[in-house]
């Protein structure tokens, strides 16, 4: 019949369209390498007065993957010290690394680190200021006390607000803003 | 002598007394169009064998009283259909519907008649008509939906909602858009059909994979959005809604015009702007929810009855904020958020849309043409490409700060063609073939990995369905399909992630490239689908029908179930599909019963659904990154089985004052594991009661009460985290369901004529009239806001 031919001829049409339109650019994609991507925080601590330099290190190199951060801690620390702190943020998926520390800087005032301790091992205070004369945490002091071994985290809030009550003081809880990193060291204190 | 003419006298005046008593029956009924189940105007109901006839109404009923008990031929005629005959056995009033074939659709009554030749009478389906859309001219799909009893929603926040039948959504609901099906990226939870609410004049939702014609994999259902039947005849008219609400400060204006011609030429033309800021709760701005919409959409072309085509395009562009408090950078804020009263971030009111925030643009074009063929029937055939271009930003830092996190764009190419034999009385068949392609591209540029990759995907499919009128009372359809999906993706994947999602053991033939720290892969799916339906209905009488039917359908996984292996940025926890995921198959049973008389009118819909290999993602635990611990959802698959229940009862009290009531109950069970599915919605009732008086310029009044239960059947997913900056275990309560809520809502309108062709409507709604807090389940933004408070909504609808 005549319209069973349309059709048949209709759908022989249709196939070959599709298979058509389909012979298009075939590249293979090119692959993403995160540019904001933060795998490493480095806090270097210095003994006021002398001694031995504290590393902490927390690093995780596949990003959002499912390799757990690798977390190294120097040594321990002696009771009783006051301890000059600077912090290193990098992307080490890239070579050279990507200093992020510097794109911190340049936007100060939208970056805020806070310190806390369990166990009330140590307390921390800020070094530095921003434009607006409130506290980053590229540069801060830890002083120990007592012996006794516990947690040291440090957080890194984007566009906290640094005005809430207890934030410049180091208190988190008002802080908001959202969390670039937060990385958490088993520290000792002897 | 005397005896006999005295016994015949008897007899006869016997017999004569007998056909006075008897000859009191009224057969009456009313004659339907076949096509589309609209009444029948002037069509002649002739008794052969009585010589008596009458003809049908504006509503199509007619009358014949005074009959006696006995047969009656019948012939049906009228001016554009074919005659049909048909015999009936009179015993005691009857009543009938009697089909007419309606072959010319010219009437000098001007009567839009619906948009298709959809033929819905064995499906669980739900038309929505003008009037009802016109209410959610300043809203969405999603929500105008939700006026149907079984139909809910899925949303983040109030401006992005996504419909959900009878507990399914996303990929199991096909949306139809002028005959085209919607591809948009539907597959994410937070991304709403890009359709604007306004170009439709009529939706249809089939609930259930029955209809066989538009896809095979629609194991929750259809929705249709069709607009106006073109009518043969020199007209110009059109539309303007212009809407004002006060929650979100904003505005809502549509426009559409139309030109028809004797000859069949028409083209018609519509657009649509909105404009919200920052909605708003009862306590509090929900900062950062602005919404701006603009839409345009041209149609023209030739409709004759011997043949015709259309030629179809429209634009809409969303750019839609995302609640600023919704935004996460670990699992310590989502425990913050979850236990926290208020959202994190408050600002006052604004207009501006920031991070985060979606950007999605969507054009669609189609060529379609058909041509009847003289006492066989009718050939169509359609082409349709879709564009769509969606962005997705995120709070990011530095340079990448107006960057989008997601650039994906799809392009969609789609050719089909069927044909109808819809020659015989009682019988019609519809054969089509369909053929499409489709091609995803993840923009690098943006800086972050992609979400899902690059891909070509290849259809072809094959459907043959029939539908027969048994008798004047019973109606059954069959259909088959056939699906064949092909996909060819290109991704990259961390090394990392591929040995931990043990890919390594069986998927290692893929790799093609080596990127230090990734396998750049290459899977190739190949899926074969097949499905079939079967339904019955049965008229019983002239007040009550009963459907039942049986669906079987297959969908293949979807691109974000295959391969989502990583953060979610705006979603903030990690997602991980899976290669091995197979193909979903659906079993479903329904039956329905429908009861209709002057005052009241019915409707029980029931459904059973077995999905085997049922394809869903839910928490799995957290993983450790530098930014501390995420949670992480993974897609899985069980055997699913769904039930439910929807009522829907519509009753005139008075002249004046109607009531109704909607109902819907379902139940989700998670067989595998023994127990409850996620993301089922919670019982619902919605009563309401209403006043229209015609005199008073049409005046309509209406208060609604929606009542939705707390939802306490969901699966325990809630997992413990450790905060070390509190130095707790804290559990993270992902899965306790809101309380139940109950909201009030107010409509009322007017219309008044200001000329012979113009009228205007003024109407005032005032939703969640009692200002309530309430969070719903199935809103993802639960976690961090109340949901909308009182709004109230101005409309001014002109019609000329």
């Amino acid at each position: 019949m005549n319209s069973m031919k349309t059709i048949k001829n209709l759908a022989i049409i249709a196939f070959f369209a599709t298979t058509f339109i389909a012979c298009s650019n075939d590249d293979d994609p090119i692959p993403v390498n995160e540019e904001e991507l933060i795998t490493t925080v480095t806090a270097t601590l210095v003994p006021q007065g002398g001694g031995t330099t504290i590393t902490l290190v927390n690093k995780d190199l596949d990003g959002d993957g499912p390799n757990l951060p690798e977390t190294t801690v120097s040594g321990n620390f002696a009771t009783n010290t006051s301890y000059t702190g600077t912090l290193s943020i990098l992307n080490e998926t890239v070579s050279p690394a990507d200093n992020i520390t510097l794109e911190i800087k340049e936007e100060d005032k939208d970056h805020q680190f806070f310190f806390s301790f369990t166990n009330s091992i140590a307390t921390a205070t800020y070094g530095d200021v921003d434009g607006d004369g409130n506290p980053v945490g590229l540069e801060f002091n830890l002083e120990t006390s007592a012996s006794g071994s516990g947690n040291f985290t440090i957080t890194l809030r984007h566009e906290p607000n640094k005005l809430g009550s207890g934030v410049s003081s180091g208190d988190i809880a008002n802080a908001g803003g959202e969390t670039d990193v937060q990385v958490t060291f088993g520290i000792t204190v002897e | 002598m005397t005896k006999k003419i005295f016994f015949w006298a008897v007899i006869c005046i016997t017999s004569l007394t007998n056909y006075a008593q008897e000859c009191t029956i009224t057969f009456k009924g009313s004659v339907i169009d076949f096509h589309d189940g609209s009444a029948i105007f002037g069509a002649t109901i002739y008794i052969k064998n009585l010589d008596r006839y009458t003809t049908s109404d504006f509503d199509g009923t007619f009358k014949i009283d005074k009959l006696c008990k006995g047969k009656l031929d019948l012939v049906i005629s009228h001016v554009s259909c074919d005659t049909k005959n048909i015999t009936v056995n009179l015993l005691e009033d009857t009543t009938r519907e009697i089909n007419l074939e309606h072959h010319i659709e010219e009437l000098k009554a001007v009567s839009i008649k619906s948009a298709s030749n959809f033929n819905t009478k064995t499906k669980q389906s739900s038309i929505l008509k003008n009037d009802v859309i016109e209410k959610y001219s300043n809203q969405n799909l999603g929500d105008a939906l939700k006026e149907i009893s079984g139909v809910s929603s899925i949303n983040t926040g109030n401006t992005i909602v996504k419909p959900m039948i009878n507990g399914l959504h996303s990929s199991r609901v096909v949306v139809m858009t002028n005959n085209v099906r919607l591809q948009d990226q539907e597959w994410g939870i937070e991304h709403a059909p890009n359709v604007d609410i306004n170009t439709a004049d009529k939706i249809t939702v089939v609930k259930g994979a029955n209809s066989l014609e538009f896809g095979g994999d629609a194991i929750g259902g259809v929705i249709l959005i069709e607009p106006n039947r073109v009518i043969l005849k020199d007209s110009l008219f059109g539309k303007s809604i212009l809407s004002g609400q006060t929650n979100g400060r904003g505005f809502s204006f549509h426009s559409s015009l139309t030109k028809t011609t004797k000859k069949g030429w028409y083209v018609t033309g519509k657009t649509t702007l909105k404009k919200f800021g920052d909605f708003q709760s009862p306590d509090y701005v929900l900062t950062n929810t602005g919404l701006n919409s603009k839409a345009f959409s041209l149609q023209t072309g030739l409709k004759k009855f011997e043949y015709g085509f259309n030629f179809y395009y429209s634009y809409i562009n969303n750019e839609i904020g995302i609640l600023r408090a919704s935004h996460l950078g670990n699992i310590e804020d989502l425990v913050n958020s979850i236990n926290a009263k208020q959202p994190s971030v408050i600002d006052d009111f604004s207009y501006n849309i920031n991070s985060p925030s979606q950007d999605v643009t969507h054009q669609l074009v189609k060529a379609d043409y058909y041509k009847r063929f003289k006492k066989l029937g009718k050939l169509e055939i359609q082409y349709d490409f879709q564009d769509n271009k969606r962005f997705e930003y995120d709070i990011r830092v530095g340079d990448d700060r107006n960057k989008a996190a997601i650039d994906l764009n799809l392009t969609s190419h789609g050719l089909k063609s069927s044909f109808e034999f819809d020659a015989k009385d009682n019988q019609r068949y519809k054969v089509g073939v369909a053929g499409a392609y489709q091609n995803n591209f993840a923009n690098p540029e943006t800086g972050v990995r992609r979400l899902i990759p690059d891909y070509d995907k290849y259809d072809f499919g094959f459907f043959t369905i029939g539908n027969f009128n048994l008798n004047d009372k019973t109606t059954l359809d069959v259909g088959l399909r056939y699906d064949y999906n092909y996909i060819n993706a290109k991704k990259f994947y961390l090394k990392s992630r591929w040995n931990e999602r043990n890919y390594d053991t069986e998927f290692n033939n893929l790799i093609i490239g080596d990127f230090n720290t990734q396998w750049l892969v290459n899977p190739e799916f190949t899926y074969h689908n097949l499905s079939a339906s079967a339904g019955i209905s049965y008229q019983l009488n002239e007040g009550n029908k009963i459907l039942f039917n049986y669906g079987l359908s297959n969908r293949a996984p979807n691109p974000s179930e295959l391969f989502s292996d990583g953060l979610h940025h705006s979603a903030a926890r990690i997602e991980l599909g899976d290669l091995r995921i197979q193909q979903e198959t659906s079993n479903r049973v329904a039956t329905s019963y429908a009861f209709r008389n002057d005052k009241t009118q019915f409707l029980v819909e029931l459904f059973f659904n077995h999905i085997s290999n049922f394809i869903y993602i839910e928490p799995n635990g957290t993983e450790q990154t530098i930014r501390g611990a995420f949670p992480a959802w993974e897609y899985k698959k069980t055997t699913a089985s769904l039930f439910g229940l929807d009522v829907s009862l519509e009753h005139q009290i008075t002249k004046d004052i109607n009531f109704s009531n909607k109902t819907s109950f379902i139940r989700g069970k998670d067989v595998d594991n023994d127990r409850d599915l996620i993301d089922i919605p919670a019982t619902r009732t919605i009563n309401s009661v209403g006043y229209n008086n015609k005199k008073w310029h049409n005046f309509n009044a209406n208060l609604e009460s929606e009542f939705v239960f707390k939802q306490n059947l969901f699966p325990d997913n809630n997992f413990e985290t450790y905060v070390p900056t509190t130095d707790t275990n804290v559990l993270v309560d992902v899965s306790s369901s809101p309380e139940s809520y109950h909201l009030l809502n107010f409509r009322s309108d007017a219309t008044f004529k200001i000329s012979k062709k113009t009228d205007l409507t003024i109407g005032l709604t005032v939703t969640n009239l009692l200002d309530t807090n309430y969070r719903e389940y199935l809103n993802r933004l639960r976690y961090f806001a109340d949901d909308l408070g009182r709004n109230y909504v101005l409309q001014l609808k002109i019609n000329y």
